[in-house]
């Protein structure tokens, strides 16, 4: 066990310098330098625009700027955003809860629907329900999630009305962010001040529960699919038919002795769900206009800040790779086999 | 005296239903207790899927239809799913061709023997344990104990048999099937998980089904033998009798096969062609295309199982006529 987490460790060193030198070269491909951009389409004096270059240290050819990014790296420091001055890390841990409070909820919602959709799929194979679940999760997989995300809104929000546009609270509040959590915070203000906060818990459902949605339609779907033939698969093993045989009840021959071996292959889907999380939530953010990382880095890109970009998506990309680093013990110790492994 | 398990005219259908493929047909099996009952037949006569539909295993689009299926005095046909489960994997238990493969490799072979005994007789703790332990004991598993924790990918093939097997009698059961137990394993090992099995019946008498391609072994431990071929029952009969003097021409071919067959051989030399399948079934007697003694009336009319002289057989012209009884009462007339 200790050299499989040693293995899966060493692996890591490559991808992250991977991650900086692809953020590092992308960002400066696109055209238009940070000054340019702030300026925007008013002239733009030469010799002002190669000082402010100069106070960046954007001037230095390339090759240097790397080096000094992977300096600072290595001291630990993610540079401050060139607009806002703040520093990244700081930005960062600000808007993190309101993204985190999002993928939470998406996975919650496609983890717990899309398990019970596999299973009862599997179990009822070829039923209207089964065809149904596939037909569903294909479509679902498929979905441009900025299409998806406005037809609900269309559909919820404005017909309806039963779900508000975007942002995560009504402006109407105003709460101190505790936890940065803003279910929870909601709801320790209310209980803290009744009367002032009235009904703003269920406010910040209401403003969640539609992103989550259209957020978590595609880990559904693929963890719906991926649960189903898993299923299917360990159904038609010998030891499901021993345990059949052995006269026990059939949910214990599903929950025991087939989901439990089914869910090995699930886990590992669920745990690369992160990224697509993460990608998810960049679409999902733009449109809901949620503040959390994903709109954060949008805002960086379009305006050249070339700080918070590297180290924004560095440090998402670490927490994905962590992520999956945990998924990768969690399946060892799910499967024997692995576990006892030299 | 009553026998312990009756099957009449059992049936199992798999697919379309206007044109189903009868994997069992007809099917007539009693097994008294304590008495263990050999059957033998070509790979897809049926051997298994008979024990899967007394074991009430086959699913649905599989059908399932008998005149009479019961056990220990009790009708199977009439229980509800889970009225059977409480004869089943108690009363009588099933093992199976690859042990390897049937325990859970998630779950300790401890766990996997005392889920029996927790479901069945709601045995708990220290005495659960217990109980385990025994049964490990009884099925010879050294060490018995430390095993206890131990996953199956820990054991061998004969190791996984004898933890199956303390699963299947775990509840005494009065009825055990054995699908083929040692055709998975070794040479070496396949003898003593036989003896093991023979000398379990004993110890708990117990009736036992053996299915197996080898008959030798059928010869030297089964008290009556069921010859099996493409869904049916060809001849069925005491051993030795049965095996001096073959009535039906398929007992003699899979006889006359023996050297192959004992090494586990699973299509006769001796007897061209294959088990008809789904599709090729003929319509007269099963076995009139491969049958060396075939006659006009074979390939027209399907033969009934009737009394012969050592059982009973599925054949217009069997080898020896007829039973000496009948024979001996015409001549009286
Ligand atoms: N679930 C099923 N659906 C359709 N056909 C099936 C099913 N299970 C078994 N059969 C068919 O039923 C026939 C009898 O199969 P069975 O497994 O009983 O043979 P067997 O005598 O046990 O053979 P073997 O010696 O290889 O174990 C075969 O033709 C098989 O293909
Ligand atoms: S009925 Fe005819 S074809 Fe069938 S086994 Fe007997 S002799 Fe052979
Ligand atoms: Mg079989």
């Amino acid at each position: 066990m200790l050299l499989f987490i040693f293995r899966r460790l060493s692996v890591l060193i490559p991808t992250f310098l991977g991650v900086t030198l692809l953020t590092f070269g992308l960002i400066r491909m696109i055209p238009g330098d940070p000054i340019e951009v702030m300026v925007g389409e008013r002239t733009l004096d030469p010799v002002m625009h190669a000082e402010a270059m100069h106070r960046l240290g954007l001037d230095k050819p390339l090759p240097a700027q790397y080096a000094d990014y992977l300096t600072n790296l290595l001291h630990g420091n993610f540079g401050e955003s060139l607009i806002t001055r703040d520093s990244v890390w700081h930005e960062f841990t600000t808007l993190f809860p309101a993204t985190l409070e999002l993928a939470t909820a998406a996975m919650i919602f496609a983890v717990v629907v899309g398990l019970l959709a596999g299973v009862v799929a599997a179990i009822k194979r070829g039923s209207i329900f089964d065809h149904g679940v596939m037909g569903i999760s294909l479509t679902g997989f498929s979905m441009p999630i900025f299409w998806w995300g406005l037809i609900l809104i269309m559909f919820f929000s404005v017909k309806l009305g039963w779900t508000p546009v975007s942002g995560r609270l009504d402006l109407a509040y105003d709460i101190t962010p505790r936890t940065g959590f803003m279910l929870i915070d909601s709801w320790l203000a209310e209980r803290a001040d009744p009367s002032a906060n009235a009904g703003a818990f269920v406010d910040a459902l209401k403003h969640l529960i539609l992103p989550a949605i259209v957020l978590g339609t595609i880990p559904l779907a693929v963890i719906a699919r991926m649960t189903r033939s898993s299923m299917l698969e360990v159904l038609r093993e010998d030891y499901v038919r021993t345990a059949r045989a052995k006269g026990l009840s059939p949910a214990r021959v599903i929950f025991i002795h087939t989901l439990r071996n089914a869910l090995i292959p699930v886990l590992t889907v669920i745990g690369l769900q992160v990224g697509t999380l993460m990608g998810g939530a960049v679409l999902t953010e733009t449109i809901f206009s949620w503040p959390g990382i994903g709109k954060w880095l949008i805002d960086a890109i379009s305006r050249r800040d070339y700080p918070v970009v590297q180290n924004g998506i560095l440090i998402v990309a670490t927490l994905i790779i962590v992520v999956n680093f945990i998924v990768d013990i969690l399946y060892g110790i799910a499967n024997p086999r692995i576990r006892h492994a030299k | 005296m009553m026998s312990l398990l009756t099957i009449k005219n059992l049936s199992v259908a798999f697919g379309n239903p206007a044109n189903p493929f009868r994997a069992v047909e007809n099917m007539d099996l009693t097994v008294n207790q304590g008495e263990i009952v050999g059957i033998v037949g070509e790979s897809g006569s049926g051997k298994s899927v008979t024990m899967m539909a007394l074991m009430g295993l086959i699913d649905a689009p599989g059908r399932v239809t008998a005149d009479e299926l019961s056990f220990d005095g009790k009708n199977l046909l009439k229980m509800s799913a889970r009225e059977r489960r409480k004869i089943v994997g108690k009363d009588i238990a099933m093992i199976f061709q690859d042990p390897m493969t049937s325990l859970n490799p998630s779950y300790t072979v401890g766990y996997q023997i005392m889920e029996v005994l927790k479901v069945h007789q709601g045995l708990r703790g220290a005495a659960l344990k217990q109980r385990a332990l025994e049964l490990m004991e009884m099925v010879e598993i050294p060490a018995a104990k430390s095993r206890l924790d131990a996953y199956p990918h820990q054991l061998s093939g004969g190791m996984s048999q004898r933890v199956v097997i303390a699963m299947a009698i775990a509840c005494n059961p009065k009825l055990l099937i054995a699908d083929e137990p040692t055709t998975a394993l070794d040479v070496t090992i396949q003898a003593q998980i036989m003896e093991l099995l023979v000398n379990l019946q004993k110890s708990q008498n117990m009736a036992l089904i053996m299915i197996t391609h080898d008959l030798a072994v059928v010869a030297e431990v089964a008290d009556r033998v069921a010859v099996m071929y493409a869904g049916q029952v060809a001849e069925l009969g005491r051993v030795p009798e049965l095996f001096r003097q073959p009535a039906h021409p398929y007992t003699e071919a899979l006889l006359s096969s023996i050297p192959e067959h004992s090494k586990g051989a699973e299509r006769l030399s001796t007897l061209p062609g294959i088990v008809p399948g789904q599709y090729d079934r003929p319509s007269g007697c099963l076995l009139s295309p491969r049958c060396p003694y075939a006659q006009e009336r074979c390939r027209a009319e399907r033969p009934l199982l009737t009394p012969s002289a050592n059982g009973s057989v599925r054949c217009h012209f069997p080898l020896i006529a007829q039973p000496v009884e009948i024979r001996d009462r015409k001549v009286a007339q």
